[in-house]
């Protein structure tokens, strides 16, 4: 309980850390906050601005105004988007749930898929499927993200027709129901996995390594002698253990998938939190930008939380105390 | 040294990646040369397929500019970004890791907080916003990269400063009365060369997917041709001109794969003892 209690407090300060950061790169960006903010709402006299300027307590000396936006924060009021005529965080809270619902299936399809493969290739290691296994990994490994969705779209959607090139769900097609879910689905299927392919190229190269290192290790000859089957000894005591750097590595890489995210949904026209944030970039709405930035920091926060959690519960060495 | 070259060739992969990444350092130093013309410039009808008309190899794009010229000028910036990024993340993160290895305590305490709250951070989303606030330049995308990547290095270098401290050599300087700037510079350091050329090797590469991703989504420096932004111009045309989109993609995955290739061989060359099971 106690650990829950201190990694709480951890995240915590962390997340504020980041707010400071936040707020000195927005000072940073170009222009007075209060003229872009003005010129972004299409006006700029002298008395509008200085109404802007008191509005964001702009008038203010540095520490209060870093008082105001982590008092803003803590609030969750991230500002206003001049430019969509919003505020900040209703955009991204319209957003999460389409980013949230793309990065754990893609999440989801490169462990499942990540942890089978590197498995099968450490049973058979130097077998031509571990071999094909280890180049396909390697190969996606230095695959830019973004150039992979493009040629999944050429391929899937403009050649063979299999599946739709973008979009959340067919626009207009008033769909309600199972019908409905499975039309997202199918939208769904082409990002979830041209994201999750660099991931399972990690893990399954990780899983790999790890498995080979574990077998080698005292307690699996000791299973071995007592006679226990082969398969047994592979699943409850090598890749139990051989698990748990896989799990540090997922936890470590919540902030890839972040950003992972961005490049996919820009190129499937995903509705997410990373299409925002191309939408932000093409626009320079520096407030929508940053709003972004603090959001996706606080998901990997909490993602490291639960993988650390996770973390606990897997690993045969860690007692879990009642 | 001899033997260093011999293990590290004996590894099919690596020599591969040495290839190929000889070819792409030819062709970012000898390709300008060859198409001295700006690779902006429009040379012929736009949409023009790959080996077609003689002299347009890969075709042109969207605006009839060539495409080989493209990825011949890309390359240089490529190469580039990724080696002057990697060597400033090493600057940073060397720093940081043999300070906090070396003289532990609250110090290490400090530096490491410091380093794991870097490491936190969304890596790509904050390259982006560092880039969008100071404006897209070769500058700005080098500083930027450099910012999120250099946690490992500080995380390696202070693991590796940690145990040679403890070392008797080390514990002499000491007592003989060096300097501790001396001692980390001259004795400690030196020591912790090979694991930070391989995780250097594997920057260059991770650097360089950065940069194209970041030129795909409209933040590279706007006077330089580069291969993510050649992908990102080809996308909206892509059901029309395929061979826009394809070749530059494809060029970033050899190089990258090279690099990667040659970071695994540079491993096992380096540290035959942890080398990579087989």
């Amino acid at each position: 309980m106690s650990f829950i209690v201190q990694r709480l407090v951890k995240m915590v300060v962390v997340l504020l850390a980041i707010v400071v950061l936040n707020f000195f790169l927005i000072r940073a960006a170009p222009g007075d906050p209060a003229l872009v903010m003005a010129g972004e709402a299409g006006a700029s006299d002298e008395i509008f601005v200085a109404q802007l300027r008191e509005r964001f307590g702009l008038d203010q000396p540095l520490p209060v105004q870093l008082a105001l936006y982590v008092k803003g924060i803590a609030t969750l009021d991230l500002g206003f988007s001049f430019r969509q005529q919003m505020p900040v965080a209703d955009l991204i809270f319209s957003r999460l749930p389409a980013t949230l619902l793309l990065t754990l299936s893609a999440f989801a399809i490169s462990l499942a898929l990540g942890v089978l493969f590197g498995s099968l290739a450490a049973r058979r290691a130097g077998s031509w499927s571990d071999t094909l296994i280890t180049v396909v990994a390697l190969v996606f490994y230095a695959t830019p993200l973004f150039w992979v969705a493009l040629m999944a779209v050429l391929v899937f959607s403009v050649t063979m027709g299999w599946l739709p090139a973008f979009g959340y769900e067919t626009v207009g097609a008033g769909l309600t129901g199972v019908a409905r879910l499975s039309d997202i689905a199918q939208h769904l299927v082409l990002p979830a996995t041209t994201l999750g392919l660099f991931f399972m190229a990690t893990y399954a190269r990780m899983t790999r390594a790890s498995m080979l290192q574990v077998s080698r290790l005292d307690f699996v000859k000791t299973a071995r002698a007592k006679g226990l089957g082969e398969g047994v000894i592979q699943r409850r005591h090598v890749l139990r253990n051989a698990l748990l750097p896989v799990v540090t590595l997922a936890g470590l890489q919540a902030g890839t998938l972040v950003g992972g995210a961005v490049l996919t949904e820009t190129v499937f026209a995903w509705p997410g939190i990373g299409r925002l944030m191309y939408e932000a970039l093409l626009q320079r709405d520096y407030n929508l930008l940053l709003g972004i930035f603090v959001v996706s920091s606080a998901m990997v926060l909490i993602f490291n939380l639960v993988t650390d959690l996770i973390y606990r519960l897997v690993d045969p060495r860690i007692e879990i105390k009642a | 040294m001899k033997t260093f070259w011999r293990n590290l060739l004996r590894n099919r992969g690596a020599a591969l990646g040495l290839v190929v990444l000889a070819v792409v350092l030819v062709v970012a130093i000898a390709g300008p040369m060859l198409f001295p013309n700006s690779p902006w410039r429009m040379v012929q009808r736009p949409f023009l397929p790959p080996m077609t008309v003689p002299g347009f190899l890969l075709g042109t794009d969207a605006l009839g500019r060539d495409v080989t010229a493209g990825l011949i000028h890309g390359a240089r910036v490529s190469l580039i970004v990724g080696l002057v990024s990697t060597l400033a993340a090493l600057a940073i993160g060397v720093p940081i890791g043999a300070m906090a290895g070396y003289f532990g305590g609250r110090a290490d305490d400090a530096l490491m907080r410091f380093t794991e709250f870097f490491q936190t951070i969304p890596s790509f989303a904050l390259a982006i916003v560092l880039v969008a606030i100071l404006q897209p330049s070769i500058y700005s995308i080098v500083g930027a990269i450099a910012i999120v990547s250099w946690p490992p290095v500080a995380r390696l270098v202070r693991g590796e400063v940690l145990s040679l401290r403890a070392q008797e050599y080390v514990q002499a300087a000491i007592v003989t009365g060096h300097g501790h700037g001396w001692i980390i510079w001259r004795e400690i350091l030196p020591n912790t060369l090979s694991p930070v050329i391989v995780l250097a090797s594997l920057m260059v590469a991770t650097a360089i997917l950065l940069e194209s991703s970041l030129s795909f989504l409209g933040l590279g420096d706007p006077n330089l041709m580069s291969w993510g932004y050649m992908v990102g111009a080809g996308r909206t045309v892509m059901r029309q001109a395929w061979w826009i989109t394809v070749f530059p993609g494809f060029a970033i995955l050899l190089t990258v794969l090279a690099l990667n290739l040659i970071g695994e061989g540079l491993n096992d060359a380096l540290n035959p003892r942890l080398a990579r099971e087989r």
